[in-house]
């Protein structure tokens, strides 16, 4: 008995201990109470939400009243030749973003780096971040403004150069260029603030010492740069990854239209039409889930792979 | 890094120099001629093949887009919006981030895991959208900014920063007698204003450019923010909403009005751009500084 209590004590104290020191910081609990509230109700609850999929959802009878029929959808799923051609033009412009977009803000930032103007520097800046700050909307209404049969500057430019007019809008061959260039034109040059950062911080002792070697301008950024910014670049592109599925829905989805669905349809405006517009709530919730899932899945998997490389990796 | 004055690179610079003049031209060309386009008459636009400065000037196209109120009533929306999502979110983060930033918060490395999954894994549209529905937000205003209060990656910029204030000030202030609150507002938040202004600025953004938020949740044109009214004019061609607002009789210098609409949409945005913009590099240095 007495050794029970004896043992029992530090264990009580170290609670009492505890609830003292939360009780001092109550304050700051209660200032992060409605930060952990948001989580909760829109980011984990929707979360759990996630066994609308399992069921045949009815917004009547809710979560609890609704028919569980297992794993019903999936084998819809991955039995519907429509998923299959959703799931290809997904990857297709995943694969695009990452050979044709993830390169040009590393570029940039090289080529910005050997500029020594300052001031040549900081326009070139202030006017390449700025397609950033605009919406997709505003994006893809420039282009299509310029792109329109009726009108449209590139359309004007290629009849007086004797071209033919080209539908670019409502082509399936023209849907993938016009989307990446999009990316390119709004993300490129916000991407090389990162890596410039990484840059402004390489000693240029390192470039001294190269330079009285005798090396040239490119063996320095092969040799110096390149290797410093590294580790950067990998997390970035283990992010990318991450973002596999995450192509952006709103700007799919403002250059999706009747003529162009075969190549245009992404998981996430699929999951959009079929769920809200059509109304198969576990349906289009399988397929969110899955996409999410891959997602994980795949930046853990990357995330590994750079950790075994000698990596730091994300998290 | 010194000037390289040998020949090859002075050539190799020149062309540096070259390509990035061109790169940032094919950027802003588009802009340009979307303004100009809409300070010009159709007849104009239609005869020249490009137009960067108008030879005949007309304000024709903004005159026909402000004849009704639907413009202004869609700016008045996301103005609203901007400005109540941003003050709501930033205090929220502020909030969250300082509490987080406090290495004494029990249990606060639990926090920031579940903090830093939702950016790895989420419900997706489907739940969310339910989520919001069961709340009675759909045809509000508050849908547009409630579900979006938090972006993670926000509040771990702003936490890493809060960390980086010496905890001595924190100390002395609370020697003093100053409460967690006090503290926040009167310490470390008048110490962090380039984070302020960055955050302030990234989340002013998303509100004014929403758009997926809008066509969930709102299904009453009238309530539309000026990305879906612009989406609607430009992009669906249609404009049908908006066509019959106006006067029939006058028929729309298309391709100009639809120019008109953009840079009106653009506006704002690129009223703030000069003044938060020299926060930018020091903002993004913040999120490369590993939590």
């Amino acid at each position: 008995m007495q050794e029970a209590l004896a043992k029992q004590a530090p264990a009580s104290r170290l609670k009492s201990e505890l609830s003292r020191r939360i009780w001092r910081n109550k304050w700051l609990y209660i200032m992060i109470a409605p930060g952990i509230l948001y989580f909760i109700i829109f980011k984990y609850i929707p979360m759990f939400g996630l066994v609308i999929a399992f069921q045949d959802f009815k917004p009547f009878f809710g979560f609890t009243g609704s028919e569980w029929v297992g794993f019903k959808h999936f084998e819809r799923l991955f039995t519907e030749p429509d998923f299959l051609n959703i799931l290809s033009n997904t990857l297709i412009l995943f694969a695009m973003n990452l050979f044709f977009y993830f390169p040009i803000p590393i570029i940039l930032a090289l080529m910005l780096n050997e500029v020594r103007i300052n001031f040549f520097k900081r326009l070139f800046q202030s006017l390449v971040y700025l397609p950033h700050f605009l919406s997709w909307v505003i994006i893809v209404s420039i282009s299509f403004v310029m792109l329109t049969m009726d009108g449209g500057i590139i359309n004007e430019l290629l009849v007086y150069f004797g071209f033919e007019k080209v539908n670019f809008l409502l082509s399936n061959a023209w849907f993938r260029p016009i989307y990446i260039i999009q990316v390119i034109w709004r993300e490129a040059g916000w991407g090389t603030i990162i890596y410039l950062a990484a840059i402004a911080s390489i000693d240029p002792q390192l470039y001294e010492a190269a330079r009285m070697d005798g090396a040239s301008r490119m063996r320095q950024v092969w040799h110096i740069t390149l290797p410093a910014i590294r580790s950067v670049i990998i997390v970035l592109l283990i992010l990318k990854i991450g973002d596999v599925l995450e192509l952006g829905f709103e700007h799919v989805y403002l250059l999706l239209n009747s003529m162009n669905r075969e190549v245009a349809e992404i998981i996430d405006t699929y999951v959009y039409t079929a769920g809200l517009r059509q109304g198969q709530f576990s349906y289009s919730t399988a397929i969110g889930f899955f996409k999410s899932l891959v997602g994980l899945i795949l930046v853990m998997f990357a995330n590994y792979l750079a950790k075994k490389m000698g990596e730091e990796g994300v998290y | 890094m010194i000037e390289d004055r040998t020949f090859k690179g002075r050539i190799f610079a020149l062309v540096n120099y070259f390509l990035l003049t061109i790169i940032a031209l094919i950027t802003v060309l588009p802009f340009v001629h979307v303004v100009a386009g809409s300070f010009t008459t159709s007849a104009e636009l239609a005869a020249k093949r490009f137009i960067l400065i108008p030879t005949e000037w007309s304000f024709d196209a903004y005159r026909f887009i402000f004849s009704t109120n639907t413009i202004f009533k869609a700016m008045g929306v996301s103005v609203g919006v901007t400005l109540f999502g941003t003050l709501f979110s930033m205090l929220i983060t502020s909030l969250m981030a300082y509490g987080l930033a406090r290495r004494d918060l029990d249990g606060r490395k639990y926090i920031m895991f579940l903090v830093v999954f939702t950016m790895l894994f989420s419900g997706g549209l489907i739940p969310s959208f339910l989520v919001v529905k069961e709340m009675g937000l759909i045809d509000s205003y508050l849908a547009l900014i409630i579900p979006s209060t938090i972006s993670a990656f926000n509040l771990i910029i702003l936490k890493n920063f809060f960390q980086n204030i010496p905890e001595g000030l924190e100390e002395s202030a609370k020697i003093d007698g100053s409460s967690d609150f006090g503290i926040l507002f009167r310490i470390v938040l008048p110490l962090s204003m380039p984070a302020i202004a960055t955050l302030s600025l990234f989340y002013a953004v998303t509100y004014w450019n929403t758009y997926l938020n809008a066509i969930m949740y709102l299904n009453d044109s009238k309530m539309w923010p000026i990305q879906v009214l612009l989406r609607q004019i430009v992009v669906l061609a249609s404009g049908m909403e908006f066509s019959s607002d106006l006067d029939a009789t006058v028929p729309p210098p298309e391709q100009t009005v639809k120019m008109a609409v953009i840079v009106v949409a653009t506006l704002p945005i690129l009223c703030v751009y000069p003044f938060l913009q020299k926060h930018f590099a020091k903002g993004a240095m913040l999120g490369s500084i590993k939590g």
